[in-house]
């Protein structure tokens, strides 16, 4: 040891003499890749901030232009027949000839709308009316005699909008309430049938089953939420539509209803109620379990009286989010629930909702700036704000049992 | 005084030992009974489940009925199957004369089936003989190796007559094909109707007869007494022509989703492409770079609420946002690229996959999250210890130790994305696409869009296609989410 540590000392020590620039800085360096790395990785996070405005933004300002787009309405006779053209106009024409005796009633300068062409009324001398053609940018198009003639009518008001029970855009009506009422019938008859069943099944999942029973059931649960909305649209439409047909009738319940579409949206959103109701309840601490048992509850009196009460407001959260997740389920509708955008709570008739509407319109031939095209956003606003506010609600009431519990 | 008082209220509030029993067993039976209640919920939900799958599975394996278009006893005094190879080449020469189209038909089929030209090769024979030059059938047929007969050897290939076809036909089919070819293409069966197979063993009266009524229509129809209809035959729609061909809305029994199979394919390719990274990059600036801090709180509650959006509210963003405003880039017009016409707007793969990633973004990042949170922190102290920097940490040792956690998640966001239908009805068009996709600036359909599609035909036949179709994608998902569970359970083993 000695010896080693003397050979050691003889070795000619190495002497480093080191100029101030170059002693060993041991302090944190700014490193180039990592500066970049970090920028990429808070971009990464900040996309979904970018996604939320821009769906903001682009409904929003989409809507408003619906808001500001005049709407469109036939124009009609005293017989309440609709005006077409009497004679073929070609692509220069200037005059537009009506039916015998059938004046419009529209006032010089008013603007009118024959297929996608925009004109400008000059004069109205009797049957002929002479209009400027290719107004605001449209384009001058041949209309044949039959063509339906357009009259320029009043914006769309929010209040309208919101209030207005009539969705028919050739008359210029565009009142949501048609197509919430769907909204409404079709997710409440969801509810009524996912929130029972779905809250039974939690209860016995976190109740009564045993580790392995649990074990086995949840992954059906599982399988029933992954399963694609548009194989429940068809479950609705060629299953459960044909047998209610054999229970209420054929006279009674047409091809497509509300009634079909609700409870196999029910189905659809019961794995939700189910396993959120589930993690609620097995939420609530051991203690209270063992104290009712011990006061001599039986299990259901336990399980309803003092387990149910106190995981209630995961419950309510569930409620909440099945209701946002019914509101905004769209395929089913599109598929079961028909094509009528009318106001009705009858779950027997056809009816559109927001989401069904939306799909219908974009499948079809949408030119862009046509006040159909904006009304879309107008309704994605609607929805989006619907579903925002019960999905904010249902985690605020989720949050309050963690605060308990925790 | 006071303590017979206190007896006689004590026997009167507290019930006696009968009364107690018979309360306990009240309150047995009804826990009993409510315990069953809980348990069919349950049961109901499974059986539902059970119904979903049997509604489809029914609509799979159908009983069909068929009637020939043309009537076999027209053709030939003798059954078809007795009939010699010369017969049956002149049957399909008078069939082919006597339509109007017969000729082209004819050149078509010798093209594609008998000789097997690409469509590039049918089009570059087409170009020459624009060009005033003879493609000759013994040039032809001598490089695809085929008998040909010599009296047409000098002769232009496209401009041969009917019989001239018809020869070639017979002269490179044996007689078993040729058969076929004759009861296929000149007799066409046509399915009139499908019942699903439990009606077909539990109500055949009905069945039998909606076939007669059937039957006695299209005899006024075509004007043909002797016209029959076939007894229900079975069919399964699970075929292998689902997958190899095209759609085709004319022949439901042809229909094919192999346009719809690629697209989903290319979108599901390029969704991940682009969700991935952003996904496990915004999980790991979330846990490992700014844990806690506001910014981290800000962008976590935007995750929570984008993650309940309605995904119809993305496919309208999309529209707006990938399909009009970026319509340059999404039409690969502003590289030059696209195929004209064919992508004249937005709706490309491209913008639908950029759509798909914002949608499957929050499911990403909420698993992946869960991943990183579940590494133990011991990694990490352990691996500052030794000097590594942040990055080197996180690329070394907790990406690696939370990526079975981060593939679990990401192959459930897949899943998600293949069934996912509200988007794409907005984004594509459901419009019918028969042309395979050949790149991210595409018009495309995908399976799930194609299956809307076919629901919402008329003829009753598509439902059963749009059945197969989503047999299809439920094996897929089910494939997927059986490969989820397996990586999730050998990720929790280990952990433990």
């Amino acid at each position: 040891m000695a010896n080693q540590q003397a050979v050691a000392t003889e070795q000619p020590t190495p002497v480093v003499t080191r100029t101030a620039e170059e002693q060993l800085d041991l302090r944190k360096k700014t490193r180039l890749g990592e500066t970049v790395i970090q920028a990429f990785l808070f971009f990464s996070g900040a996309i979904s901030i970018l996604t939320s405005i821009a769906i903001v933004v682009v409904l929003g300002n989409e809507a408003l232009l619906f808001f500001r787009t005049p709407t469109w309405h036939d124009i009609r006779d005293d017989n309440d027949k609709i005006i077409t053209l009497a004679s073929d106009m070609d692509t220069q024409a200037t005059t537009l000839v009506l039916p015998d005796g059938l004046g419009i009633k529209v006032p010089t300068d008013a603007k009118i709308r024959l297929d996608n062409e925009i004109m400008q009324v000059i004069s109205i001398e009797g049957d002929v009316v002479t209009v400027k053609r290719g107004v605001d940018d449209t384009n001058q198009f041949a209309h044949p005699s039959g063509s339906q003639i357009q009259a320029e009518g009043d914006t769309v008001s929010i209040i309208k909008f919101l209030t207005g029970t009539k969705w028919q855009p050739h008359i210029g009506e565009f009142g949501v309430l048609a197509l919430v009422s769907a909204t409404i019938t079709i997710s409440f008859i969801a509810i009524v049938v996912a929130l029972p069943l779905g809250v039974g099944a939690a209860i016995y999942l976190s109740e009564y089953a045993s580790e392995s029973v649990r074990n086995r059931l949840k992954p059906i649960l599982e399988v029933l939420a992954g399963v694609p909305t548009v194989v429940y649209g068809y479950f609705a439409l060629t299953f459960i539509t044909p047998i209610l047909q054999g229970i209420i009738g054929k006279t009674n319940l047409g091809v497509y209803n509300m009634l079909a579409a609700g409870l196999v949206m029910g189905i659809m959103i019961l794995p939700t109620i189910a396993s959120m109701s589930e993690d609620a309840l097995r939420a609530v601490p051991r203690s209270l379990r063992e104290a009712a048992y011990g006061l001599g509850s039986t299990k259901l009196e336990t399980s309803t009286k003092v387990v149910l009460p106190a995981g209630i407001s995961g419950i309510v959260a569930a409620f909440i989010l099945g209701i946002s997740r019914a509101v905004g389920e769209t395929m089913i509708v599109a598929i079961a629930a028909g094509a009528r955008p009318y106001f009705t709570f009858n779950p027997l008739e056809a009816a559109e909702t927001m989401t069904g509407h939306i799909v219908r319109i974009s499948t079809g031939d949408l030119s862009r700036g046509t006040i159909d095209y904006n009304s879309l956003f107008a309704i994605g606003l609607t929805l989006f704000v619907v579903t925002l506010v019960l999905n904010i609600i249902s985690r605020q009431v989720a949050s309050w049992l963690r605060e308990e519990y925790d | 005084m006071s303590i017979p008082e206190n007896t006689t209220t004590t026997t009167q509030f507290l019930p006696n030992e009968q009364q107690v029993q018979k309360n306990i067993r009240r309150r047995n039976r009804q826990a009993k009974f409510w315990q069953y209640v809980f348990l069919y919920s349950i049961i109901l939900a499974m059986f539902s489940l059970f119904m979903l799958f049997f509604s489809i599975v029914r609509q799979v394996f159908t009983y069909v009925a068929i009637y020939d278009q043309v009537n076999p006893a027209t053709l030939s005094d003798k059954p078809l199957e007795e009939l010699s190879k010369e017969e049956l080449g002149d049957i399909i020469e008078t069939y082919y004369t006597g339509i109007r189209t017969g000729r082209n038909d004819l050149r078509t089929i010798v093209f594609q089936d008998v000789l097997g030209l690409s469509i590039n090769e049918q089009e570059s024979i087409a170009d020459r003989e624009r060009a005033k030059e003879t493609v000759t059938v013994r040039e032809i047929f001598e490089d695809k190796g085929k008998e040909y007969p010599s009296a047409l050897a000098d002769q232009s290939i496209i401009r041969l007559q009917v019989a001239d076809y018809a020869a070639i036909i017979e002269e490179n089919l044996d007689q078993n094909s040729l058969y076929d070819f004759v009861t296929q293409k000149v007799v066409q069966p046509l399915i009139v109707d499908s019942w699903p197979i439990d009606q077909y063993l539990f109500d055949r009266s009905t069945i039998d007869a909606e076939i007669a009524e059937i039957e006695a229509r299209l005899r006024v129809e075509k004007d043909d007494p002797t016209l029959e209809v076939s007894e229900p035959e079975f069919r399964s729609w699970i075929q292998w022509h689902l997958l190899t061909e095209t759609i085709d809305l004319s022949r439901p029994e042809d229909a094919g989703l192999r346009t719809a199979i690629i697209g989903s394919i290319w979108m599901i390719a390029l969704t991940i492409l682009f969700a991935l990274p952003l996904g496990v990059g915004a999980a790991i600036y979330l846990e490992e770079y700014s844990r806690g801090g506001p910014i981290a709180r800000v962008i976590q509650t935007n995750i929570d609420n984008l993650a309940g959006v309605p995904s119809i509210i993305y496919g309208i963003l999309g529209l707006a946002l990938f399909v009009r405003v970026l319509e340059k880039i999404t039409s690969g017009s502003a590289f030059g690229l696209g195929t004209g016409g064919d992508t004249a707007n937005g709706r490309t793969i491209l913008s639908a996959s950029l759509t798909m990633a914002l949608l499957i973004l929050p499911v990403i990042i909420i698993n992946a999250q869960e991943a990183i949170r579940a590494v133990p922190d011991s990694l990490r102290q352990a691996s500052y210890g030794l000097g590594a920097t942040k990055w080197q940490t996180v690329w070394n040792h907790v990406l690696p130790n939370a990526m079975p956690g981060i593939l679990t998640g990401t192959i459930l966001a897949i899943s998600r994305a293949f069934g996912e239908t509200a988007v794409l009805v907005v984004v594509g068009s459901i419009t019918r696409i028969t042309v395979d996709p050949s790149g991210p600036f595409s018009r495309f359909t995908v399976l799930p869009l194609q299956i809307f599609a076919l629901i919402t035909q008329p003829q009753a036949q598509f439902r059963n296609v749009a059945a197969a179709g989503i047999l299809l994608l439920l094996a897929i998902l089910l494939s997927l989410n059986a490969v989820a569970v397996i990586l999730r359970n050998r990720f929790s083993k280990r952990a433990v």
